[in-house]
């Protein structure tokens, strides 16, 4: 494992970088929800506990797989006041979900270094949205790194932990996309893993009543203002001087694209890169600004430094012109590339515009993610798709199913976030004479998928909650969640049965169907349509890409002499293993993953298993 | 030196192992190396890119009209990538095609295979293999991703040792495999021959 190299210099995934860092600071306890970008943070804790395990060692640390963000968060916040070093990562939107336990977790702070990552995710590359979690730090007073590389990302962790510890508060610790998925050479030092125990002193000035959060506040501000001297000495924090004085403000992943630039056109200017950007270092920014002539702030997302050194210049009545978003390709949409940021610096330094380079006269069709041969939600989808009104309305949720939106199925009407399926399902169903059939996965199910099923039984919601049980977390890596029998250290856990959950809730209507039957899941869905209230079939088959290689490699094919081109496979099944070859439909034998659920859907009996 | 290279295909061909084992073969090399991939969404079906930069480096990703090449483990994915290449680029292809399922839906069209490698030779130097009858041949089709490598290694534009390469290649597959990919290696190397002045 690259992660565990004992030589001084390893290539690393950014998010694997991060887990290193941690490990020679180290680390006590881990958490996490598993979300792209950031997953192979958590799964590489994992990895290294099962590999720890597998050689009969003890790990050194302790790490889960949390039921949401915020649990995440509460478990390693525990850890962390009891003296503990902790890390907890998640996606962006995860910190919308942890928000409630991270704000005032900034007021009560903690004894033991508590780093907090989030990885956003510029231009919703596997998210439903881009926001720029930035403003978190601003909004909860978290200090808050951001590094541009593995190298630089391994650095920081170990700093971080250092400077939370000072502090006496968390650290907020900002990825993208470009951060946590480049791979870079990382210089290592050496992984100090040790199992200890943390110890718990209780203060009453840890239980936010009011009385204590009004204490607590100017508490937090006071350490802002440490964080911001800690923010001007910071070594993440400097400038290049590159022969002239115009500047270039930036960080994170946007400062590669402005080093390869500046280097490629041979630009004369200063530039000022900031890691540690809450605070940001005021007196450092005021000295850069007095010395350019102007200034260009290249930053991904929202104008978050921009405004903020804008609102410095004003202060200090510094009269240096500072350029960012609206100027040249800089937008507060999607994330930055090449292209963007030298064509804009390009227009910035008045270099004459490149070339361009013309599209090809042939196009790429489009090859949008789809679910997978031998998806059993694709079966689930199928089998209500026969058997549901027109009109049906169908709320979705996180996870792989949502790409059920695509034609042929079509299963996917309506989607805000993790958990959102159920409360949508309610509201539909009084608002609309439609049927309501809602779909979520087993891991969304624990993480946010409770609340809405209690609501809806308390209140009679008519709506049928179908959850697509694939024994796994699939879309972001194949993570085990509380319905799987082993947690992430690898260690036997207790399974909780979605079924049995859902009885505990009070539904009255509970179904378990095999979806690769299609006949009994279409007999299922009929009853639960029919029932009047709340409803719950649990649709349960493992994912196609856990399955063992004995199971998945028989492929099947189809008889040319029964095939009546009916196109059903195709055109209403959509199974992306068919494909047409001149007038006829033929299985990609490298594709197809033997679930043999088509052979169900073809009513000329064409579909026959390969002769091996 | 400076190498910018673009691995393309379809998720689920191994694109990202096929990436990673030369950046890996650029660091012991001493060089430099940046890799950008991204994951999530479909597991399997949908376009993949990684990119690879070596040597004096700063940006993982590539801009138009500066990529030294593109390794396509499918036709289309490299026309995908073609404004990235730089103007005397090499485009190295596999042949054979997967259509998505959006095409069999009718809902769009994949150009005739003709065109495409007029298209991709008009603007590039083309290496056509047939990649999967190579790795079929190897032992497995799984091992068309390193068939492509051997036939990167092959053209002479890497600046790195083939025994480097085949080296990481060793150390990345399961212990059982790697005579196969040994020999996919060597024969996607032996392919590319041909084609080289």
């Amino acid at each position: 494992m690259d992660v565990l190299s004992t030589k001084d210099k390893a290539l690393l995934l950014g998010n694997e970088a991060i887990v290193r860092g941690a490990i020679e600071a180290g680390i006590d306890v881990a958490t996490t929800y598993p979300g792209t970008p950031s997953s192979e943070i958590a799964d590489t804790f994992s990895k290294i506990a099962r590999y720890y395990k597998s050689k009969g060692q003890e790990p050194g640390f302790y790490f889960q797989y949390s039921t949401n963000e915020k649990v995440a968060v509460e478990v390693a916040a525990a850890a962390a006041v009891s003296g503990l070093r902790a890390l907890t990562c998640m996606k962006h939107v995860g910190l919308n979900v942890a928000s409630d336990a991270f704000m005032t977790y900034m007021y009560v702070g903690c004894k033991g270094g508590h780093i907090i990552v989030t990885a956003d995710d510029p231009s919703c590359h596997s998210s439903q949205n881009e926001q720029d979690n930035r403003y978190y730090a601003k909004f909860g007073n978290a200090p808050m790194l951001e590094p541009s590389n593995p190298h630089e990302a391994k650095e920081m962790v170990i700093e971080a932990f250092e400077i939370s510890e000072e502090l006496s508060l968390p650290i907020l610790f900002r990825m993208t996309t470009r951060t946590s998925h480049i791979r870079g050479p990382v210089e290592l030092g050496k992984i100090n893993l040790k199992k200890k125990r943390g110890k718990f002193e209780k203060n009453p000035l840890m239980v936010t009543v009011p009385e204590v959060a009004r204490k607590l506040h100017p508490v937090l501000l006071e350490k802002m203002e440490r964080a911001e001297r800690i923010s001007e000495k910071s070594k993440f924090n400097f400038v290049e001087e590159l022969g002239d004085k115009t500047g270039i403000i930036t960080s994170g992943a946007p400062y590669n694209y402005v080093k390869e630039v500046v280097q490629e056109l041979g630009i004369k200017c200063r530039i000022l890169k900031l890691g540690m950007t809450n605070p940001m270092p005021r007196k450092m920014c005021i000295d850069f600004l007095k010395e350019c002539d102007r200034v260009i702030v290249v930053e991904e997302l929202e104008p978050f430094l921009e405004e903020q050194l804008k609102a410095m210049a004003y202060e200090e009545g510094i009269d240096t012109k500072i350029y960012g978003k609206g100027y040249g390709e800089l937008s507060r949409l999607y994330e930055y590339d090449m292209d963007i940021v030298e064509s804009t610096l390009r227009k910035f330094f008045g270099l004459k515009e490149k070339k361009e380079i013309k599209e090809p006269s042939v196009h790429a069709p489009p090859r949008p993610p789809v679910m997978c041969p031998g998806c059993p939600h694709r079966a689930t989808y199928y089998a209500i798709k026969q058997v549901a009104p027109e009109g049906t309305i169908y709320p979705t949720d996180i996870g792989c199913y949502t790409l059920g939106k695509a034609p042929p199925l079509e299963m996917a009407d309506f989607l805000l976030c993790m958990g959102s399926n159920v409360g949508t399902a309610c509201g539909f169903s009084y608002a609309t004479d439609q049927k309501v059939i809602s779909f979520m996965g087993d891991s969304t199910f624990f993480h946010a998928g409770l609340p809405g099923i209690v609501n809806a039984v308390h209140h009679n919601h008519d709506c049928v909650i179908a959850v697509l049980d694939n024994r796994t977390t699939a879309m972001t890596g194949h993570q085990p969640h509380p319905g799987t029998e082993y947690d992430g250290m690898g260690n036997e856990a207790i399974m909780l049965k979605v079924e049995d959950v859902v009885k505990g809730l009070g539904v009255q209507h509970i179904e378990v169907v095999n979806p690769n039957n299609l006949k009994k899941t279409m007999e299922a869905f009929k009853r639960a349509l029919n029932y009047k209230g709340t409803s719950v079939v649990v649709s349960k088959a493992p994912c196609a890409l856990i399955l063992p290689k004995s199971v998945t490699e028989g492929s099947f094919e189809i008889d040319q002499e029964k095939c009546t081109k009916c196109n059903v496979c195709i055109e209403k099944f959509g199974c992306p293993a068919f494909y047409r070859d001149g007038d006829q439909i033929k299985i990609d034998e490298t594709l197809c993953n033997g679930c043999g659920v088509c052979t169900q859907v073809c009513e000329a009996n064409a579909i026959r298993r390969r002769k091996k | 030196m400076k190498r910018r290279l673009i691995f393309a295909g379809v998720g689920g061909q191994g694109v990202l192992t096929e990436a990673n084992i030369l950046a890996k073969a650029f660091l012991a090399a001493g060089e430099k190396a940046l890799t950008s991939e991204v994951h999530g969404m479909a597991q399997r079906g949908g376009s993949v890119v990684c990119t690879v930069c070596a040597g004096d480096v700063h940006s993982p990703l590539i801009a138009d009209g500066s990529a030294d090449a593109i390794i396509s483990m499918e036709p289309v994915e490299a026309l995908r990538y073609i404004k990235k290449l730089k103007e005397d680029g090499i485009v190295i292809t596999d042949i054979n095609p997967v259509i998505p399922p959006n095409v069999s839906l009718g809902e769009s069209t994949y150009p005739d295979l003709g065109e495409v490698f007029n298209e991709l030779s008009s603007r590039s130097k083309l290496i056509k293999i047939d990649a999967l009858d190579i790795a079929k041949r190897a032992g497995n089709a799984i091992t068309k991703n390193i068939v492509m490598l051997g036939a990167l290694a092959g053209i002479n534009i890497l600046v790195i040792d083939k025994e480097k390469i085949l080296q990481v290649v060793r150390e990345n597959v399961p212990d059982k495999y790697v005579e196969m990919n040994e020999r996919a290696f060597d024969m996607g190397y032996e392919a590319v021959k041909k084609f080289i002045d």
